[in-house]
């Protein structure tokens, strides 16, 4: 699984899109930090650039890269390699590789502005983390879509579909439907419809972590209230690895009774 | 070496092998012959398990290869489409491959015998077609294995490729090995077969050798005989 991993990551490295995320991401963070001329101030804008931004780029890197390497795969398939370990390694290929650019794109300038000394750097670092983590799942969730879907198009619009409606759709639907039943007590159903949400569940993560209540909303509040900063925190991180490794489990099945 | 028993594979609605038997004996050169769409790339793919049959069972050398994969290390493969990861150059795609698999390789013979030496640190995505499919080649043909797969080797080649091709397979069949060709090129077929695998419909519809369906058909090349038994097939 080493190997391909390997290959399928130097692959991605010289491909010219992993520079341009990684530049975007040097810009945003030196331009974020030179109007904010704040850490934490410039954390939370990244917050919301991130937990958008990252979700679309992993599903469309991830589709992109399954459909573009279906020869290759043909190739690796023809060698004496399991199936599992061929799509996992390419997987994880393009999530490291996507999480790397993160990394190092933010990483500089925060690094440069001297995030080291200041008291946010648990704060920029968990961003960094739940931007990795986002990736990790929305690559796996685009690897699925591609999968399931041997026309091209159609793969690429259930990915944008799949971004679209977790990013933007499902709070409308949330918002919505907790206006529609405000006679009732909601806690319960907005703890798990967040639980269904990696993006939303990433939000309130960095919010309870930054500590502000302010920004916390109805979801993070009753998050908050529910389990505290501290469980509330743990919490959030096991389903967003459950979010990981569910949808990782279902490429090794898929992959296994698909025809190349 | 091979044993194929009662093969189904179905894409969808389109039942593509429908009960398929085959047995291959050990050493020689295999044509597999058959209109388009008649299953020859399922067939093989389906030994290499790429594919998944619905029913049946595939045995090489006594074991069936069904859900396995370590029985791939004994067998080269040189699919149709020779398209590699644009990024990565000929060297490293070779190096790669060898990485893989846990046996030595002669890629340096190959390299020198395509004249592929000025393209090695090229990137493969900036190749010609012809170009790529004999680093195809190289890939395939750089181990030594029993079982040697080839589905359409001739795409692509220049006249002096094509004969150092004609010349590597049959050296390889010297050597013993068993070896399983699909062409369209009727010439090329009967140039190199021993035996000739016709499918018709997911089944085997003739195993013999080139004389043998000559004869059966009462024509004297291969082509025409090939084109009398689907005329009389109505496909």
């Amino acid at each position: 699984m080493f190997k391909i991993l390997k290959y399928s990551f130097y692959d991605l490295m010289r491909s010219s899109w992993s520079y341009v995320y990684f530049l975007f991401y040097l810009a945003l963070g030196f331009v974020l930090l030179f109007l904010n001329n704040d850490v934490a101030k410039a954390v939370i804008t990244l917050m919301n650039v991130i937990v958008v931004l990252t979700p679309l780029i992993g599903t469309i890197f991830g589709v992109m890269y399954f459909y573009n390497s279906r020869e290759f795969t043909e190739l690796l398939l023809a060698q004496p390699l399991k199936r599992s370990t061929i799509f996992i390694g390419q997987y994880l290929g393009v999530s490291i590789s996507l999480s790397l650019s993160l990394v190092i794109g933010l990483g500089i300038p925060f690094l440069a502005y001297g995030v080291l000394e200041s008291n946010d750097i648990f704060n920029f670092g968990s961003l960094i983390a739940v931007g990795a983590f986002l990736t990790f799942i929305f690559v796996a969730l685009a690897f699925n879509i591609a999968l399931s879907n041997e026309n091209k198009i159609k793969g690429f619009g259930y990915a944008i579909l799949l971004w679209l409606f977790l990013a933007v759709i499902y709070d409308g639907l949330f918002l919505i439907s907790l206006v529609m039943m405000q006679e009732y007590p909601l806690d319960k159903f907005s703890l798990i419809a967040t639980m269904f949400n990696p993006v939303d569940l990433s939000r309130i993560l960095i919010l309870l972590k930054l500590d502000i209540s302010a920004l916390l909303g109805y979801t993070g509040a009753v998050f908050q209230k529910f389990f505290g900063t501290n469980f509330g925190m743990i919490l959030s991180s096991l389903v967003l690895f459950i979010w990981v490794l569910l949808p990782t489990w279902r490429i090794i099945s898929k992959s296994k009774k698909k025809d190349f | 070496m091979i044993e194929i028993r009662n093969l189904y594979k179905k894409f969808g609605k389109v039942e593509v092998l429908k009960g398929l038997d085959l047995s291959i004996k050990s050493g020689g050169i295999f044509a597999v012959l058959g209109p388009n769409g008649s299953g020859k790339t399922t067939l093989i793919k389906s030994v290499l398990g790429m594919v998944i049959p619905n029913k049946g069972d595939i045995d090489i050398k006594g074991d069936t290869v069904l859900k396995k994969h370590e029985y791939r290390n004994n067998i080269n493969y040189l699919p149709q489409i020779a398209n590699f990861p644009s990024n990565l150059s000929v060297n490293e795609l070779i190096n790669m491959v060898k990485n893989l698999r846990s046996k030595p390789a002669a890629d340096q013979d190959f390299i020198e015998l395509f004249r592929l030496q000025p393209f090695l640190d090229k990137k493969l995505g900036n190749l010609s077609g012809g170009t790529k499919q004999k680093v195809n080649i190289v890939l395939t043909f750089m181990f030594d294995s029993e079982l040697i797969i080839l589905d359409e080797p001739t795409t692509g080649l220049d006249p002096i490729s094509l004969l150092n091709l004609k010349k590597i397979i049959l050296a390889e069949r010297q050597k013993g090995k068993t070896i399983l060709i699909t062409s369209h090129i009727m010439s090329f077929v009967e140039e190199m077969a021993n035996e000739i695998v016709f499918l018709l419909d997911g089944k085997i519809y003739f195993k013999g050798t080139l004389n043998a369906i000559k004869e059966q058909t009462k024509q004297n090349d291969l082509e025409h005989a090939i084109a009398a038994i689907l005329i009389k097939e109505n496909v």
